[in-house]
């Protein structure tokens, strides 16, 4: 369900916002528009939506209007054009009190540098959000002592701020925003100012809180391993437009265009691609139809050294070693049986990230298999095929093993 | 408005000449006539208010002077124990002490109570002036070049006009006192809001909190010590301008020190300096101990 809607999106800086929108539509570039009127083009024609419980991650180098959009959606910054609706209520429209009205029951924010009072301790800052709405005083402490025990920050209401590390003030800043219960939170840079083992921390959490509490959450980022570890999907935003919208697995694997190539081009593929991106078809034969000489005779047209063998019903049963094939032609036996390994340690899933296999592969001297959960044999993982994930972003799963090694196999 | 330019023609006619070739600019003229317009149309308003504020100052007055001298040190002292520190207290005790002994008593709660009125009616006038500087660019442009007029005008200028619209003695002294003392006030008051990070009022509205809830929850009290300190500038300006005053007739330690630079007597003079001085530490490390409080909390 579509909790969000942003529709053409202008948001434009300085005396001439119109003048500024209609070189924008003509296509000048932030800096041709910056000289000629003066004006600073802060988000120009986005348009996305957002679906209820997903995590959606903004991201882009600074500059490129992330911030600018996220206090649009809330309208801190009065937007110069566009619609955006929250559950088929028109938020650009309406009055200063609907607005309002709006601010205190959907929206909550989480800011980059906390924004915390400092003269308040940490259970009146939790409240600050029911306490402007007015509600019941007792009520009021209750669900704030509720939001900080969801933080982990039980114990540490009547400290102040600044008796409190940068990561627990962000945790205050968080419970602040929940105690409200927004369907929206709306967090801008939230973890960026926090050292990168408590932004970590509180990504873990945040992910944890998320799969608890089910919140439609907006986050901005510069950060793109931040955006692929949290975001459901993610918007890729540069010069104040969206230049690509996807999962994260469709942002690096299928960049849409230079820029978001250059700018995926660093990340660390091994956190990104699971077992399935880097798996190949295996060569394989069937128990007990198939016997030792057409296993031979598969390893010898692919060029391999091992293969799998799977029984009728396609469950995987282990790997036979083309030596011990060889040897049961030679003694004249027609069953693979005898030397069927059982496989259980080179076996992964199809979701194991790389990462996790990687240290499987270079211990091992033959294939790590690819099993579904009925442990059906769904691909093999080579050296080469990992390499050529690394390289591409992926490999084509029809690909064959061999295709990437010389026999090794 | 005609009056005054009725006024004003002939004198631009009649202009003098300074030696320089070039009529002297009559702006001393147009001031005078400016005033007595107002003094002709105005001081009956200006005059039945000072009636009334003579009434509060003298009746301000005669309360803190019918309490006894060690009854007042004593409530003085505990106060400033309350919201200071030993030392502090210490010295006031032993300075009110020495006021008294030096038989200056009545003057000083004289003066005290002037500078009570006039930091009074400063912050009733300069905090409301200061916020709206903050929130209101277009007060702030305006405000900012009359509060520089203010604080740079050599004070004892604004004593001369005071005495027409309310009279010699001690309202006159407290007007020109808010004029004088009340730009430190309105400044920081400004500037203390305008310090607020934008983050913080950005949270604030992010909650949905009204324009009044903003700066009441938000805004002012971060900006507390900033205005706590253009506070505790207007009681310092406020008690240097009330001694001044004493020129028009405003009485205290102002009038001692005045009585003695007539008959030349510096021993005089010197003792109603040191009250002064004794009085003026006493409020500012009263004021400034207030604001350092407030911040205390907020640090480990």
């Amino acid at each position: 369900m579509i909790k969000l809607k942003i529709q053409n999106l202008y948001k434009i800086f300085g005396p001439h916002p119109q003048r500024a929108m209609k070189m924008i539509n003509s296509g000048k570039s932030k800096k041709e528009i910056l000289d000629k009127t003066g004006c600073a083009v802060g988000v120009a024609g986005v348009s996305f939506e957002v679906n209820e419980g997903e995590i959606l991650v903004i991201m882009g180098l600074s500059g490129s209007g992330k911030s600018t959009l996220v206090r649009c959606i809330n309208r801190l910054f009065e937007p110069t054009s566009g619609k955006i609706t929250v559950d088929n209520d028109e938020i650009t429209s309406m009055d200063k009190k609907s607005l309002r009205e709006v601010r205190r029951n959907k929206f909550a924010m989480v800011f980059q540098r906390f924004a915390l009072l400092p003269h308040r301790t940490v259970l009146e800052n939790v409240f600050f959000g029911l306490e402007i709405q007015s509600a019941d005083k007792d009520d009021m402490k209750q669900r704030s002592m509720e939001a900080l025990d969801l933080v982990g920050l039980k114990g540490w209401e009547d400290y102040y701020p600044a008796q409190l590390s940068g990561g627990m003030q962000q945790r205050v800043g968080l419970a602040r925003a929940l105690a409200v219960e927004p369907d929206i939170l709306l967090m801008d840079e939230a973890f960026s100012a926090l050292d990168p083992l408590i932004r970590s921390d509180l990504q873990d959490e945040l992910l944890s809180l998320q799969s608890r509490v089910q919140k439609t959450i907006i986050f901005i980022t510069h950060d793109l391993d931040e955006a692929l570890k949290i975001g459901d999907r993610i918007v890729l935003m540069k010069d104040g437009k969206v230049v690509q919208i996807g999962t994260p697995e469709e942002i690096l694997l299928n960049p849409e265009t230079e820029y978001v190539e250059r700018f995926v081009e660093n990340v660390n593929m091994t956190r990104i691609l699971t077992a399935k991106d880097v798996m190949v078809r295996p060569v394989k034969v069937t128990h007990p139809k198939d016997g030792p000489r057409s296993a031979l005779r598969a390893m010898k047209e692919k060029g391999s050294s091992s293969c799998c063998v799977q029984d009728r019903n396609r469950k995987f049963l282990g790997i036979v070693r083309s030596e011990q094939a060889r040897k049961l032609v030679d003694e004249g036996c027609t069953s693979l049986e005898s030397v069927i390994e059982p496989y259980e340690k080179n076996k992964v899933s199809p979701d194991t990230p790389l990462q996790e296999i990687l240290p499987i592969i270079i211990d091992a001297s033959y294939p790590v298999a690819v099993v579904d959960e009925s442990n059906v044999l769904l691909g093999v993982i080579v050296t080469g095929s990992v390499l050529a994930g690394l390289v591409e972003g992926g490999v084509d799963s029809n690909a064959h093993a061999t295709d990437w090694n010389n026999g090794g196999v | 408005m005609l009056n005054i330019l009725n006024n004003f023609i002939p004198i631009l006619n009649s202009s003098s000449d300074t030696g320089m070739g070039v009529p002297k600019v009559p702006l001393g003229d147009l001031i005078e006539s400016i005033i007595n317009y107002l003094t002709d149309n105005f001081s009956s308003v200006t005059k039945s208010v000072s009636v009334v504020m003579r009434s509060g100052i003298e009746s301000l007055n005669s309360v803190i002077d019918m309490v006894h001298p060690v009854l007042f040190i004593i409530v003085v002292t505990l106060l400033v124990l309350y919201i200071s520190r030993k030392r502090i207290a210490l010295f006031t005790a032993i300075g009110l002490l020495f006021i008294w002994n030096l038989g200056l008593w009545y003057e000083t709660t004289n003066t005290l109570t002037l500078v009570i009125i006039s930091t009074l009616l400063s912050l009733i006038v300069g905090v409301p002036l200061g916020i709206a500087a903050a929130l209101n660019k277009r007060f702030n442009r305006i405000i900012v070049p009359v509060l520089d007029f203010m604080q740079t005008m050599p004070a004892f200028v604004y004593l001369i006009p005071a005495i027409p619209f309310f009279g010699l003695g001690a309202v006159s002294a407290v007007f020109t006192t808010v004029i004088f003392a009340m730009p430190p006030t309105i400044r920081l008051t400004c500037l203390g809001i305008e310090q607020v990070p934008v983050e913080l009022t950005e949270a604030a509205e992010s909650f949905g909190a009204t324009g009044a809830q903003t700066l009441l929850k938000v805004q002012l009290p971060v900006a507390m010590p900033t205005v706590m300190a253009g506070i505790n500038q207007t009681i310092m300006l406020s008690l240097s301008m009330v001694v001044i005053a004493a020129m028009i007739g405003a009485g205290g330690l102002g009038a001692e020190v005045w009585k003695a630079i007539q008959r030349l007597k510096p021993g005089m003079g010197f003792e109603a300096g040191i009250a002064v001085v004794i009085l003026a530490i006493i409020l500012d490390r009263i004021t400034k101990n207030i604001s350092f409080r407030k911040n205390e909390k907020n640090k480990f």
